[in-house]
């Protein structure tokens, strides 16, 4: 409907954004009615959601127009970025800030690459970027998952991480279990994601497709190339953030230094 | 136990152990204050003192579970920083508090320590250290499946599968109840005699000091306040 009356595409956005506007804020009035107190978290969110968005459509057009080379700043840039929020997220962990900025520099690095020169993704800025953030904001996600398990699971095992240690054994060996934990349990829920692609959920990267009139059964395809380098992506970073991550809780001289309710 | 010892104490003049000065300090607050003592080789010393004087930091610190802020221990005259802190905790075995048994069997528990660097602990073994601790028969019994007193056996067995030169107990038996505290330190006694093996035993139980030690370390506040024989320090308190 809204199409017959505006042809820029920009504007057609715009309307169309003011009417979801509308549906949410018709929410916030409700919530306040019935008095959720969510009214300032949902107004903040939804301001922020929009401007955010909206912005980053804007850079990309600028950024599509530029040379193919420019992939490279942005994909790091969006590195950067994700390595500060996980460390917003986790406590407590020493260099925390360049464990996740490795972690998931080698993971993003190497999956984008590879998959970009093999042609698995376009050689083109529409689809390295927007394929490249979703594979960064999945590695943060998991590794900022995995940091937090890892946490919690070595300072609720001190006393047998310790028992270890007094027979004489590795930092490596005792902290085996907890480390296999914290990836298992950091992985399992992109596992699930696979599991369930397609059942209810048709996921970003295929709902766009679709939307923008591609065939649907090549779109089935992308999807899986673009859940599965998410998943090879959260693994590499998760086991190369681990190695690092497990040598921060241990003194040179083998001593355990991350207890319960204590920094390090 | 069946096995020679591994390591040789130094020459006979010589304390097996020597601790100078350690201090432990923790957020500007001193938990442990200069405190130095010599242990000989097979003597059994009880440390001693009310809660929270540093007693199980002073046991850490032997373990090199922490590192202390300043003095230093020496182990038949070699300063124990020059020796790895793997090798270190081999040769004074510790026995805490609680068991921290791994999940798995009694077995598995014992071959922990002599795998961890590179060894087997044959069945023949398994089965002499738990008759040393009154076990006999539980090795494939789940550990979760173990009393109280079982299961610091279990510890205390498992400790002694690396043959310890000496052994660290910090309150072996505080958390069990008095049936099995009795049981637990006539386990722990005899193992002592039969190994002749040096013993420092952390307890707050004055009872405990008189059937397990013949000298004690008095603490207070982080203070190594009287060494000397039980009826030195004790009787004269
Ligand atoms: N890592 C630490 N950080 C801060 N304080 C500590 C730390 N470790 C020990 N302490 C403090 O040092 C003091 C001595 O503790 P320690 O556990 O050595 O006492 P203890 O004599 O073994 O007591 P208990 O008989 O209750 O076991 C206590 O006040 C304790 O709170
Ligand atoms: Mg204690």
């Amino acid at each position: 409907m809204l199409s017959r009356w505006i042809e820029n595409q920009v504007w057609l956005g715009a309307a169309q954004a003011g009417i979801t506007m509308v549906a949410a804020l018709l929410v916030v009035w409700v919530t306040d009615r019935l008095k959720l107190g969510l009214k300032k978290d949902i107004l903040v969110s939804l301001g922020r959601g929009i401007v955010q968005i909206v912005l980053v459509g804007f850079l990309l057009t600028v950024i599509f127009s530029a040379d193919l080379w420019i992939a490279i700043p942005v994909i790091l840039g969006m590195i950067a970025i994700a390595s500060v929020m996980t460390i917003q997220r986790v406590k407590n962990i020493p260099n925390a800030l360049w464990i996740s900025l490795v972690g998931i520099a080698a993971g993003a690095g190497l999956v984008i690459s590879v998959m970009t020169f093999l042609g698995v993704i376009e050689q083109a800025l529409t689809s390295i970027i927007p394929i490249g953030s979703m594979m960064v904001y999945g590695a943060m996600n998991t590794n900022a998952l995995m940091i937090e398990r890892f946490r919690s699971e070595v300072t609720s095992h001190v006393g047998q991480i310790e028992a270890g240690l007094a027979l004489g054994a590795s930092p490596e060996q005792v902290i085996r279990p907890y480390t296999r934990r914290a990836v298992s349990a950091a992985l399992t829920p992109n596992i699930n994601g696979l599991r369930s692609l397609g059942i209810v959920w048709i996921p970003g990267a295929m709902a766009g497709m679709v939307l923008s009139g591609q065939n649907p059964a090549y779109a089935g395809f992308y999807q899986f190339v673009v859940s599965g380098s998410i998943f090879v992506t959260a693994s590499i970073t998760v086991l190369i953030s681990i190695v690092l991550l497990r040598k921060q809780v241990f003194s040179k001289a083998e001593q355990l230094l991350l207890r319960a309710g204590e920094g390090v | 136990m069946v096995q020679e010892r591994e390591h040789v104490t130094g020459q006979p003049e010589e304390p097996f152990l020597s601790v100078e000065g350690l201090t432990y300090q923790v957020d500007g607050q001193t938990i442990l204050s200069g405190v130095s003592f010599e242990v000989w080789a097979g003597e059994r010393v009880a440390v001693f003192g009310p809660s929270g004087v540093g007693k199980s930091t002073l046991i850490r610190l032997l373990n090199r579970l922490d590192e202390p802020t300043s003095g230093t221990i020496r182990i038949s005259g070699q300063d124990y920083r020059d020796i790895s802190p793997r090798l270190l905790r081999r040769r004074l075995g510790m026995v805490m508090q609680s068991p921290n048994l791994f999940p798995g069997t009694v077995a598995d528990n014992l071959r922990f320590g002599p795998h961890a660097h590179g060894e087997t602990l044959s069945d023949d073994m398994i089965r002499t250290l738990l008759s040393g601790v009154d076990l006999a028969g539980l090795e494939d019994r789940e550990v979760s499946k173990l009393s109280g007193g079982e299961a610091q056996r279990v510890n205390l067995a498992r400790t002694l599968a690396n043959q310890p030169e000496a052994l660290l107990l910090d309150e072996p038996t505080s958390a069990l109840d008095q049936a099995a505290k009795r049981d637990v330190e006539e386990t722990i006694l005899s193992v002592i005699n039969t190994q002749n093996v040096t013993c420092i035993l952390v307890t707050h139980d004055r009872a405990q000091v008189t059937r397990l030690a013949e000298r004690v370390l008095l603490l207070e506040d982080g203070r190594l306040v009287a060494d000397g024989s039980i009826a030195e320090v004790l009787d004269a308190e």
